[in-house]
């Protein structure tokens, strides 16, 4: 095992993969001689070439697009978004073209592609560099949606994903990537795409989240057994699409109560998904309503440090709700 | 004046052609009988030279025929929801796939089943896909605009009007990056230039050196609106490529030569890896944008100019008239189309439909 960051994870994975598969190539804004803006690519152009690490003009639609048309000719392309806020203008290529390739050809058609999406607050991005965009791409039947939260579901995920014979939007909490440091193997290794992990036993409870928000809601479960002795059992979903929602049911039935964190706004959003297959599935196992922390229903994350922290889900704001649903 | 046979390895190009019907018109008046020689007389073509010209015709009469019954059977109700004609374009796709390998790939709009026939892909799959049927190309889960045949590389019929540009960008980066000198082509119509991604495209293609050929149909109608209207600049596009960087070059659309012959010589510079290539062929299509489309936005007169130019008068005017062919082979090859067209709709009606729990397939892998 060694010691990194999501950051260090997310290298890792590509340099890996890129050894072991010369169809395996990255192209993205500044991915080449300036690494990436995070420098998720860093070291890549001297070890890969120009070739396999490709410097793109600003235009996401073109990326996308490349990276759909190389993918469905067996190239294995990563395409990296900047920033998740630039994503909108790709959207026609991953939701119109990418996500129903396979489908509209009954199978005729592998789109092997990647896109890597650093996204999410708490970084005083503001209004254009702070953006969640999960929810219209988890939305989007042909995608997968990945959304790791340490160093060691990023690095297996990422590997996974790369090998995927199906479009995967990887979003990599822009966060995380040096905060979040942890234990991960340093060779190969695969987590599987799809299956949601229980980060934390509890029986009082089941709190559901994924991205910056596990963590969050990680200190919050940890406060609350330490004042009250509440135990909240954690679900990192991990993937957002599709959904683990047998391990989100299995849970739930347990501990008869539900509280989904995210950092997305609350409308149309993974929370509302959650809440309706835990309603379908759950119902009469529960005993309170299924309760949500988000933001506000308000269009961007204001820039100003103290309005971006009332925007976003805190750890103090995650124990609150606990408390709540616990004493109803 | 003795004419030569002539028996070349490959096709002339139309300036070529021009120059020799020159020549017989100028040896005919020599000989004091005033015009050309008449049919089959004289031939400058040898057999396999005529054979492919007939071939030519054969294909352009197929998508004609083909056409007409998909709009036959739109009305008897056994193609649905949104059929695109392509009826008046045929000499674009057949001149341009004459002059592709198997190799290339082929990128294309909604209107797409005169690239997909005149690329080889099955004339019955094609209808069945059309019926809706399980023996169609996608066992009949793309539909018209979505015609789909990777073992010809002909990767789709894209209904997302510039959608298809980036995808393209993206198939000739593979050949490149796979060291082939194979090529990929994008079909847009004059509606797709207004779109980002045609310019996102073009610069990138030119920046990357790519091979991608950009292939423009110009039909002067993006739906019901004329180009004029929706587009600064006059209904030229072809001087918009020099801008990137990009050769380009008008063609008559009507003329399957002259398609054939930019095409080849397009075709030739960018395998020697000369970067993008930019054609524009002005083009006309008879019929309303989609079925539903009575077309009143446009003169009859308009229509009627279009139609003498038609390419499936005028090329078989021209094979007659330079001996490249006699009647009963022109017969021959539409006897040969009328058959094949009715079997695809015999083959279709009597496909299966997909079964309904065939959904659920080819979601993910």
């Amino acid at each position: 095992m060694a010691t990194m960051n999501v950051l260090e994870a997310v290298r890792d994975a590509m340099r890996l993969e890129m050894r072991r598969d010369p169809n395996v190539f990255i192209l993205g804004e500044d991915v080449g001689a300036r690494g990436g803006v995070f420098l998720a690519t860093n070291g890549f152009v001297a070890e890969f070439g120009e070739q396999r690490v490709i410097d793109t003009p600003l235009a996401e639609s073109s990326i996308v697009g490349i990276a759909l048309g190389a993918a469905v000719s067996g190239m294995r392309p990563i395409a990296e978004i900047q920033f998740g806020d630039f994503i909108w203008p790709a959207i026609n290529q991953l939701v119109g073209e990418a996500a129903r390739a396979r489908y509209g050809t009954a199978g005729q058609r592998n789109a092997s592609m990647v896109v890597r999406v650093p996204h999410g607050g708490g970084v005083r991005g503001g209004l254009y560099h702070s953006q969640s965009v999960e929810a219209l791409l988890a939305h989007t039947p042909g995608l997968k949606v990945v959304a790791p939260s340490t160093p060691y579901d990023a690095k297996g995920l990422l590997i996974s994903a790369i090998r995927d014979d199906d479009p995967v939007v990887f979003l990599e909490h822009k966060r995380t990537y040096r905060l979040v440091r942890g234990e991960a193997p340093e060779g190969y290794y695969t987590e599987p795409i799809g299956r949601a992990e229980i980060k934390r036993r509890g029986e009082d409870l089941t709190v559901i989240t994924y991205g910056l928000m596990l963590h969050y809601t990680l200190q919050a479960a940890e406060q609350v057994s330490e004042s009250e002795g509440i135990e909240a059992e954690v679900i990192d979903l991990r993937t957002l699409r599709p959904l683990d929602v047998d391990t989100v049911i299995e849970s739930v039935r347990r501990t008869s109560k539900a509280l989904i964190v995210q950092e997305d706004t609350p409308v149309a959003s993974i929370g509302s998904e959650v809440a309706a297959v835990i309603a379908d599935r759950a119902f009469f196992d529960l005993d309170g309503p299924v309760r949500r922390v988000t933001p506000p229903d308000f269009p961007p994350m204001p820039y100003s440090p103290l309005q971006e922290a009332e925007y976003m889900p805190s750890p103090n704001k995650i124990s609150y709700a606990i408390r709540q649903l616990i004493d109803l | 004046m003795e004419i030569q046979r002539y028996v070349p390895t490959q096709l002339r190009p139309a300036r070529q052609m021009r120059a020799d019907l020159q020549q017989i018109e100028q040896a005919s008046s020599l000989d004091g009988v005033g015009e050309l020689r008449s049919v089959g007389e004289v031939s400058l073509y040898g057999p396999g030279e005529k054979a492919e010209l007939l071939d030519l015709y054969r294909q352009m009469y197929l998508i004609r025929r083909f056409e007409e019954a998909c709009a036959e059977n739109y009305s008897k109700g056994n193609i649905r929801g949104f059929l695109h004609l392509y009826i008046g374009q045929e000499a674009v796709a057949v001149g341009v796939m004459s002059v592709l390998r198997p190799g290339d790939y082929v990128v294309t709009h909604y209107r797409d089943h005169g690239h997909a026939l005149a690329r080889g892909v099955d004339t019955n799959r094609a209808m069945a896909e059309l019926f809706g049927r399980k023996t169609g190309l996608s066992k009949g889960k793309g539909g018209s605009m979505h015609l789909f045949d990777a073992s010809k590389r002909f990767m789709g019929g894209h209904a997302i009007v510039g959608g298809q540009l980036p995808l393209a960008a993206g198939l000739s980066l593979s050949c490149t990056y796979k060291g082939t000198d194979d090529i990929a082509i994008v079909f847009f119509g004059d509606g797709a230039v207004n779109q980002g991604t045609f310019h996102e495209t073009m610069n990138l293609a030119a920046v990357w050196k790519l091979p991608l050929l950009f292939f423009l149909e110009n039909n002067f109608y993006g739906m019901g609106s004329a180009i004029g209207k929706v587009r600064a600049g006059g209904t030229d596009f072809y001087p918009m490529a020099e801008s990137y960087g990009i050769e380009s070059v008008l063609v008559d659309g009507m003329n399957v030569l002259e398609v054939r012959e930019v095409m080849a010589n397009a075709v030739g510079k960018m395998r020697a890896g000369g970067g993008p290539q930019f054609i524009e062929a002005k083009t006309f299509r008879y019929v309303g944008h989609s079925m539903a489309d009575p077309a009143r936005y446009r003169d009859d007169s308009e229509l009627a100019e279009w139609m003498e130019k038609d390419p499936l008068k005028t090329f078989p005017s021209l094979l007659l008239a330079r001996g490249a062919a006699v009647e009963s082979d022109l017969e021959a090859q539409r006897e040969s189309v009328h058959q094949e067209v009715s079997a695809a709709v015999r083959f279709s009606e009597g496909s299966a439909k997909p079964s309904p729990h065939e959904i659920f397939d080819d979601v993910y892998a």
